[in-house]
């Protein structure tokens, strides 16, 4: 209670330095909007559904491609942990294309597949992929083999074993692995919507380009606030469930809020 | 003749290991770990395996439980040759490779998942009956860090019994813990094997450990690993740690166990 006060407090005051900062007139409104044109923006592009639409065709790539990533990203992960050749070729491949700024992939995806979804998702696939590979291989590779040893004595060989036991002796390394990917899709798929116009649905990020091709500030800032809310939502409900988790039986690492 | 024997005592032995040879190669350095080791564990026997740190006790225990495959000779349990790991024979380690990802419970019930033969129900109950058994009714839902080193290796007791394996082997589970623990550990130990009339080999380096377990307690040499004298204990049960005739035999044991070593330097 004490600290949802503080936290209450704190945006209080930012709002208000924000409000009398406004209320001096030094700067135009286009340089710098009031909180209540931006609340004005919020307010009318939820009634007439622009920004919802384009939360929603955000999210579902996002989501999607985040998924694919995932999917790949784990069973060539525990492939590459298992032998030397993949790890070796794959592994290598993995490595060196996570050093690739995801952004990176988007003019090859546009020349591949257009002004498409599949443009999109093949982005923040590309984005999240590399990254859970790593982190699986990483986590498959370092679990203590004492674990192994007592499962196979157990009776717990092949699929079991790999599911059962090397899979969630490695979550610490797989929730991190998999938080990186995340942050990695998201910031190359707004980097996308920004850079390039998707005919066949507009994202936040198309959002935030008009805003600035109009001038409209306050949809600029009020378009920017809806993707720190999406991200910081995204990564209570993905990620902290497992972070919580964690710590509860693994005893380690810090429990958030 | 000697063919006659061993189907004679195949009714009672439960586990053989005959003529076991293991070689390690690791780059450059060459160890021979294992030199013709032969030895019989009795049905429902406690039979202690003592000697020095890399005496090859481990790599043993482990060729006996099925990690590792032994470069000639074989084990055989129940009659028949050791391929693999199975649920006959399960493993209590010096760690309590307890798996942190599951609750006390969990642990218990992951190597009864694997027993297609049983209910869910009937996993429930042999789990909840095991955790008693070890002392940790309470302590079901606990986290693996939220045990004590003891506890763990209590819950690591009760994961390995719970299958119903026939033969235990253990690898020093107790000598990670402080004395007191293991003090209660060893009457622990002792009620519980006499209740479940489980075949247990147990490995240690602590002569008077061995002594207070063991129907019998076999000695080892180093370099390359191999048994040398052999006792059968014969001071009743629940023996004491602590007392002054297990000290003593304890102490006779451990002077063998040195002559033994000197000798095979």
């Amino acid at each position: 209670m004490k600290r949802a006060l503080h936290i209450a407090l704190f945006f209080g005051i930012l709002i208000t330095i924000w409000w009398l900062a406004v209320a001096t007139g030094r700067w135009s409104p286009v340089i710098l909007p009031s909180p209540a044109s931006v609340a004005d923006y919020l307010w009318t592009s939820t009634l007439d559904d622009s920004l919802p639409d384009a939360m929603l065709v955000t999210v579902r790539r996002l989501l999607v491609g985040y998924l694919i990533g995932v999917a790949i990203g784990l069973p060539v992960g525990l492939f590459t942990s298992a032998s030397q050749l993949l790890e070796d070729t794959v592994g290598s491949l993995a490595l060196g294309l996570q050093t690739l700024p995801s952004v990176c992939w988007v003019p090859l995806a546009l020349i591949w597949f257009g002004q498409t979804e599949t443009a999109m998702l093949f982005v923040v696939v590309m984005g999240t992929v590399w990254s859970v590979i790593i982190a699986t291989d990483h986590g498959a590779r370092t679990i203590p083999p004492i674990f192994v040893r007592a499962a196979r004595t157990m009776g717990s060989r092949g699929f079991h074993q790999w599911t059962r036991v090397t899979l969630p002796a490695s979550l610490p390394f797989l929730v991190s692995g998999m938080k990186q990917g995340w942050a990695f899709a998201w910031r190359s798929l707004m980097a996308a919507e920004i850079y390039v116009t998707i005919l066949t649905g507009f994202g936040l990020g198309h959002l935030l380009h008009y805003g600035r091709e109009l001038n409209a500030m306050e949809q600029v800032i009020g378009v920017m606030l809806v993707i720190v809310v999406i991200g910081f939502l995204a990564d209570r409900m993905l990620f902290s469930p497992w972070e919580r988790f964690l710590h509860r039986r693994w005893g380690t690492s810090d429990q958030k809020l | 003749m000697l063919q006659q024997g061993t189907l004679d005592r195949s009714r009672f032995t439960k586990l053989v290991v005959e003529g076991v040879t293991k070689w390690y190669r690791s780059g450059s350095v060459t160890v021979h770990a294992l030199e013709d080791v032969s030895l019989e564990v009795g049905n429902g026997e406690f039979v202690c395996l003592v000697g020095p740190s890399g005496c090859g006790k481990s790599t043993l225990l482990d060729i006996m439980a099925g990690l590792s495959k032994a470069d000639s000779g074989r084990v055989i349990a129940d009659g028949q040759p050791v391929e693999g790991p199975g649920r006959q024979r399960l493993v209590v380690f010096q760690e309590p490779a307890l798996f942190p990802w599951l609750t006390a419970f969990g642990n218990v019930v992951f190597g009864l998942k694997l027993r297609p033969d049983l209910t869910n129900r009937q996993r429930r109950e042999i789990a909840t009956k095991y955790l008693a058994l070890v002392g940790l009714e309470g302590f079901a839902r606990a986290s693996v860090h939220e045990l004590s080193g003891g506890m763990k290796q209590r819950v690591a007791l009760a994961r390995a019994l719970a299958p119903d394996p026939d033969v235990l082997l253990m690898d020093e589970p107790f000598a990670a813990l402080d004395a007191m623990t293991r003090d209660q550990l060893y009457s622990d130990i002792q009620r519980i094997w006499r209740e479940s009339g489980k075949t247990i080999l147990f490995v240690t380096h602590d002569v008077r450990e061995a002594v207070c377990l063991g129907d019998r307690v076999l000695l080892m040499s180093p370099r390359p690993g191999h048994i040398g004298r052999e006792f059968t204990i014969s001071l009743p049960r629940p023996r004491e740690i602590n007392s002054a005739k297990l000290a003593e035999l304890a102490a006779q044991t451990a002077a063998a166990l040195k002559e033994a070593g000197a000798v095979s330097q």
